[in-house]
């Protein structure tokens, strides 16, 4: 297993637990979904992957290195590229020195605080940013772009770090139907491109489901759910997010996957994909 | 037509009539013993600050339109040295804000409370609060004993009064940052330095170079006085003319005094601009 976690448990202050016991595994390359109503802890525990936040209790391996309770953080840390709702660019940076800040957890001190970053680094930089489909933007500030390039810069800052796993937090959830859809596809393509994993917080069960085979459930910090997308049927969403009558939307949100796996988009409109 | 939206004069809008609620007798009372306050506030400074004199300013007019007739005058002959002392005076103020700015800058962070923890904010911000409470005249007269009479005491004098206000005005700048970007080069396995660096500092630096420039400002004004203590500059000579009632070569001083204060107001104002 690429990432495996054990019991985890996150108590904030004074409140109750936001996660409880949580245990997953994630072999390499796979990308699951995470879904789960507001509050169930979804931010939260990916966040405790990383150490963003600091787990109360439990365990997380990568790739059999424990990332919990060791000190040089770093080095964990820069196998994991995290990606952001509200992107996390540095705004008055250019895009391309925002896609080099993927690499602070390699270069030593003195050449980031230089801005010199090896060429290696550069090349790698440009040919990420090709792939993201930025390369015209190299030179603008982060803050120029739209919504859907921003996470594109988002998506090259992880993708730098040469991580072994993508952690995404609501990566679609500030951004329109269409763009969603173009950035979700794009994850999931440079994921199978590299072999990366990824956890991929979702709101919108419909698009999770379209481009995501395996989905957990999270309610009230306890994963109610692990299996495959299509398993999820009104009764596991109740199980997810409680009593609601799911048919309806569960329905067409599967022909809108149909339409889009296959290609056949209509003409002239973009599906509705948002559920929830 | 027109009668329909042409405004009639005559017709009163429907409004239920309302009066507005008082404040309650309550919040009266204190803004009333607030000014009651005030005023024997005022009262009992009046003797110490011999305000009974007021009448001076009319009793010894002669002595005022002396001085005043001076400024009709002035005189010139020595101007290129005034210029001269009017140089060092803005080149002490230069090097006195380029080391608050440059030893200001570590201790505005470590001042910062979403930067560096409490055991060392806490001590931090006391030592610089000391180093605002006390005056740069009061400095000056210090320096002018420990290292000698002339420019480098006033440098000093500037640079540690301002070591204070900068770390202040600085720390409050990081303090409203945007923690989103930090956590975006945190998540990259970037050390500390590197998440200041590159997280905090690009977002602080308009507000940064806008403060340095207005206490730049502040500074030439104020080293416009330090001479007064022998800490060099146009103070001195400036105290000199007075003391030996040379009014009409004090009158040429402080003419270029303000001259040069507001060159030097608009160039920064300019500057603050562009970069803001
Ligand atoms: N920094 C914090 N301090 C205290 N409590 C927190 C903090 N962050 C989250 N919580 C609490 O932990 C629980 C889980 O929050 P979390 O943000 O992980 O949920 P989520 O599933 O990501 O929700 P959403 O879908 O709204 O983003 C919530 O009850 C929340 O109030
Ligand atoms: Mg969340």
């Amino acid at each position: 297993m690429l990432l495996t976690i054990e019991g985890l448990t996150k108590r904030y202050g004074t409140g109750d637990a936001a996660l409880n016991g949580v245990d997953l595994a994630i072999p390499a390359g796979e990308v699951v979904g995470l879904i789960g109503p507001s509050g169930a802890g979804k931010s939260t525990l990916i966040r405790c992957i990383n150490r963003l936040v600091e787990p109360t209790a439990g365990r997380v391996f990568l790739a059999g290195d424990e990332v919990t309770g060791r000190r040089d953080l770093r080095f964990m840390r820069r196998r994991m590229g995290m990606i952001f709702q509200e992107f996390a660019l540095v705004e008055r940076l250019t895009v391309m020195e925002n896609v080099l800040s993927g690499r602070l957890g390699y270069v030593p001190y003195w050449r980031s605080l230089l801005r010199r970053y090896p060429a290696a680094d550069v090349q790698r930089a440009f040919a990420t940013l090709d792939r993201v489909g930025l390369l015209d933007h190299v030179d603008k500030r982060a803050d120029a772009l739209s919504g859907g390039q921003r996470q594109r810069v988002g998506i090259a800052r992880a993708l730098l770090q040469q991580p072994d796993i993508l952690l995404v937090d609501e990566p679609t959830a500030s951004l329109d139907p269409k763009t969603s859809r173009q950035i979700m596809r794009l994850i999931c393509e440079v994921c199978a491109e590299r072999s990366l994993a990824a956890v991929v917080n979702m709101h919108d069960v419909a698009l999770a489901q379209m481009f995501l085979s395996r989905i957990v459930g999270l309610r009230q910090g306890r994963v109610v759910y692990d299996g495959p997308s299509n398993g999820l049927t009104p009764e596991v969403l109740t199980v997810i997010y409680g009593e609601e009558d799911w048919t309806r939307s569960a329905q067409r949100d599967d022909d809108v996957a149909d339409e889009d796996v296959h290609g056949a988009r209509p003409h002239g409109r973009e599906p509705l994909a948002a559920v929830g | 037509m027109t009668d329909t939206t042409a405004p009639d004069p005559n017709r009163t809008i429907a409004t239920p009539s309302v009066t507005v609620p008082q404040h309650p007798l309550s919040r009266r009372m204190r803004g009333w013993i607030g000014w009651l306050l005030l005023i024997v506030l005022l009262a009992w400074s009046w003797n110490a600050a011999e305000m009974f004199r007021v009448s001076a300013l009319l009793a010894d007019w002669r002595n005022m339109a002396e001085f005043g007739a001076a400024f009709l005058a002035p005189d010139f002959h020595d101007w290129d040295t005034y210029l001269a002392d009017m140089v060092v005076t803005v080149q002490i103020a230069l090097w006195g804000t380029a080391l608050a700015v440059f030893f200001g800058i570590p201790f505005a962070i470590l001042c910062s409370s979403n930067i560096a923890p409490v055991w060392i904010v806490q001590p931090l911000r006391r030592m610089m609060d000391a180093c605002r409470a006390i005056n740069e005249i009061v400095f000056a007269l210090m320096f002018v004993v420990a290292v000698g009479l002339g420019p480098f005491a006033g440098v000093m004098a500037l640079f540690v009064h301002n070591l204070g206000i900068f770390a202040k005005l600085f720390s409050e700048a990081v303090e409203a940052i945007d923690p989103r970007p930090v956590e975006g080069i945190r998540a990259t396995g970037a050390g500390r330095l590197q998440e200041v660096i590159f997280g905090v500092i690009p977002q602080v630096m308009p507000l940064w170079s806008s403060f340095t420039l207005y206490r730049l400002e502040t500074n030439v004004r104020s080293a416009t006085t330090l001479g007064i203590v022998g800490a060099g500059g146009i103070g001195q000579t400036l105290y000199e003319s007075i003391r030996s009632f040379h009014y009409a070569e004090t009158a040429a001083q402080v003419i270029i005094v303000i001259l040069a204060v507001i060159a030097i107001d608009m160039a920064s104002a300019r500057i603050r601009k562009i970069l803001v």
